[in-house]
């Protein structure tokens, strides 16, 4: 049969960021699918190391929009685990509410976002009409609805006061209703249920070969959250002390994704409870003193999934090396398993079920005289090897890499 | 005469007027029901003139002759369907068989979408063309069984005749078989109108406007149009065939021939507003299944005299 390849993108009414699909349909069936991106390449990474270490939080808080606490959390928990300092229990509770609160209102985000992909805008307008709520309590809290700063190394940036929290606490518990009125109205609906159930599934081995994080592979069976996985801050005593729980269910099709992220805004919103309520007085930073040589990395459970920093210092006041990995980045991969086979109506919603952002991963992209060339994980190995080899040549430092050559 | 029928009263001017306005209402309620603001009264008017000012863009792969003409004679039969159903209510004019004029000329908006949007020549073009294909296809069987249905009913072939059939012996609707027949009538009109759950060949978030994907300025405008005075014929062709017409004159006459008008757009709104969009396959399914069923069990009940 003839093969049509619907094209869409990078710069089309139908997408929110500029990337590239191309959609090889039979009918109305899709048999294969291809992303490009790397056309919003911000050069992070490289501006981070003409920063000092304090001025990078705020530049990688822009990297996302609406995730935008993740990265600077991840960064710090890079820097301090280099330096090895352990932040005072204050602080460590304000940066895991912080980062409690942008999961909800990110998750209601997605929520509405959703909604609108299948056509249902009255759901789009309520969920964020909510999430209003939060980001109110979020600018009481740190004084900006988003992009906080309130991740500094060495604990928090600012403390919260009494106020705040208390303001949060009455916006928490609307939101568990409107949260929980939102579930029985997804678990409900038929309508719902015929369009998401069965679409776009992602299965357990599939999620794992792929890599996938986040809430892309816990609603495939794969119990992985760095919050319970490798606990940091708040997380594991909260854990301990079972003021939540990590979700996961077993079918990995769109509409099990959909149940995990409003049933985890609902364990954000109880975590968010537990954190205010056992708030520790004190100190909320330490001064992180002499920087040395070392490197470190850091990982935060981001909304859409594990953000993966790592830095590296040569004692100077700004960082040589600054990789940051965006949940996106191993996500996205999987339309290559969940898209093939199913309608067009039905990938514009797989698409947008990994709850994609990809600004925020756009790390490398290779054009070389206007063709494309996708990379291997052998070439990007072989690509590294010889980079670092090459610094090291110029640097004058003997090679640890020798035998990769 | 003629001639003031079809452009001013009731067709034309009068029917993108009270279309337009329905639009509007039907935008604001959905803005309340969203917790917004809500368009002013006459954006819907002003929508259309801006587009009628605007630059017509031709696709360069388009069928120039098809891509142009196909609005232009989706305005005309739409507004032929307002100005039959006008003189049928209002004017009491008509004549024998005219239901069935009026059937062929209520299809030809829905294939004139389907010729211009397969003559753009682009690949969103053609998916929302075939998808408004196949929704035509999935909803006119369960429409024409319940039309049938009214036609034994009232033993008359002719608009008035089914007027005039309501007056003597009571509104269709007052009936399990009316009823049911307006339920899915009613569903029908929503999927004529291109509304969620049966946007599948507009589908914004997949297609970006589907078989409107690639008008621009005055031909959008004219599509524009005659949605618009199909939103003012359909739920006047449903009170027509389930609840008397629009009787001028007499008891609440107007005003209540008005509240019957907004109560159907209402319902139509909350419906729209309720639901997600269908896929195309489950859309047609919906109508060659359970709607044809119940379109066959509210004509046996006819039948058994219910």
């Amino acid at each position: 049969m003839k093969k049509t390849i619907l094209p869409i993108g990078p710069f089309h009414p139908l997408l929110e960021e500029p990337e590239f699909f191309t959609f090889h349909l039979d009918g109305e069936t899709v048999i294969d699918v291809d992303v490009r991106i790397g056309y919003n390449h911000r050069g992070h990474e490289k501006l981070a190391t003409g920063l000092t270490w304090d001025q990078v939080p705020f530049l990688v808080e822009r990297i996302c929009g609406i995730c935008s606490t993740s990265h600077p959390y991840a960064y710090v928990l890079a820097v301090e685990d280099m330096l090895g300092i352990e932040p005072p229990p204050r602080g460590k509770y304000i940066r895991s509410l912080i980062g409690e609160m942008e999961r909800i209102h990110s998750h209601l985000l997605w929520l509405g976002l959703a909604g609108h992909f299948i056509g249902y805008n009255t759901v789009w307008m309520w969920a964020w009409r909510y999430r209003e709520e939060i980001l109110d309590a979020c600018e009481l809290l740190s004084g900006n609805r988003n992009h906080y700063a309130m991740c500094r190394v060495g604990g928090a940036r600012r403390d919260v006061s009494q106020k705040a929290l208390d303001f949060t606490m009455k916006a928490l518990d609307t939101n568990e209703k409107s949260t929980k009125m939102f579930l029985g109205a997804v678990a409900d609906d038929p309508v719902i249920h015929k369009r998401l159930k069965g679409v776009g599934i992602l299965t357990k081995e599939d999620a794992i070969a792929y890599c996938a994080t986040g809430p892309t592979s816990r609603p495939s069976g794969v119990r992985w959250d760095i919050r319970e996985t490798d606990p940091y801050d708040a997380y594991g005593e909260s854990l301990e002390a079972g003021a939540w729980k990590v979700i996961v269910t077993e079918n990995g099709d769109v509409f099990d994704k959909a149940v995990v992220r409003v049933l985890e805004t609902l364990e954000s919103i109880y975590l968010c409870r537990w954190l205010i309520e056992n708030m520790p007085d004190g100190d909320f930073q330490v001064v992180p003193g002499e920087m040395h040589e070392g490197e470190g990395c850091g990982h935060h459970e981001a909304p859409r999934g594990e953000v993966f920093h790592y830095v590296r210092s040569d004692g100077s006041n700004k960082p040589i090396r600054h990789k940051v990995r965006a949940p996106t980045f191993s996500n996205l991969p999987t339309y290559k398993a969940s898209c093939p086979g199913e309608q067009i109506a039905d990938v514009a919603l797989i698409t947008a079920a990994i709850d994609p952002c990809y600004c925020c991963t756009e790390r490398v992209g290779v054009i070389a005289g206007g063709k494309h060339s996708s990379l291997t994980q052998d070439d990007l190995v072989k690509l590294s090897v010889e980079k670092t080899m090459e610094i090291e040549k110029r640097m004058g430092v003997k090679s640890v890499l020798n035998k990769f050559k | 005469m003629q001639a003031f029928y079809y452009l001013i009263f009731p067709g034309f001017l009068f029917a993108a007027v009270v279309g337009l306005l329905t639009t509007w209402l039907d935008r604001k309620v959905t803005a309340r029901v969203h917790y917004r603001v809500g368009p002013p009264w006459f954006q819907s008017f002003a929508d259309v003139m801006k587009l009628m000012g605007k630059e017509v863009i031709l696709p360069e792969n388009a069928r120039k002759t098809g891509f142009l003409l196909a609005p232009i004679i989706a305005l005309a039969a739409s507004t032929l369907v307002a100005t039959m159903l006008g003189l049928a209510n209002y004017l009491n004019q008509g004549f024998v068989g005219d239901i069935i004029v009026f059937w062929y000329f209520l299809a030809v908006p829905s294939i004139m979408i389907i010729i211009g949007s397969a003559s753009a020549g682009t690949p969103l073009s053609a998916v929302g063309s075939s998808r408004e294909m196949k929704l035509l296809l999935g909803y006119e069987v369960p429409f024409i069984i319940v039309l049938a249905m009214v036609i034994f009913r009232a033993d008359s072939l002719s608009l008035g005749g089914i007027i005039e059939h309501q007056i003597e012996s009571g509104p269709i609707l007052y009936s399990l078989s009316g009823v049911i027949g307006f339920i899915v009538a009613l569903l029908c009109v929503q999927a004529k109108l291109g509304l969620v759950p049966f946007d599948a060949p507009e589908a914004e978030t997949e297609l970006g406007g589907g078989a409107f994907y690639d008008y621009s300025g005055a031909a959008l405008g004219g599509f524009k149009l005659s949605k618009a005075i199909l939103f003012y014929s359909l739920p006047i062709f449903l009170i027509t065939l389930f609840w008397g017409g629009v009787q001028i004159g007499g008891g609440l006459g107007i005003l209540w021939a008005l509240l019957k008008y907004i109560l159907i757009v209402a319902l139509i709104t909350v419906i729209r507003n309720t639901n997600p969009r269908l896929r195309i396959d489950q859309a047609v399914k919906f109508f060659w299944g359970w709607m044809t069923i119940l379109a066959v069990i509210a004509f046996i009940l006819r039948v058994k005299g219910l």
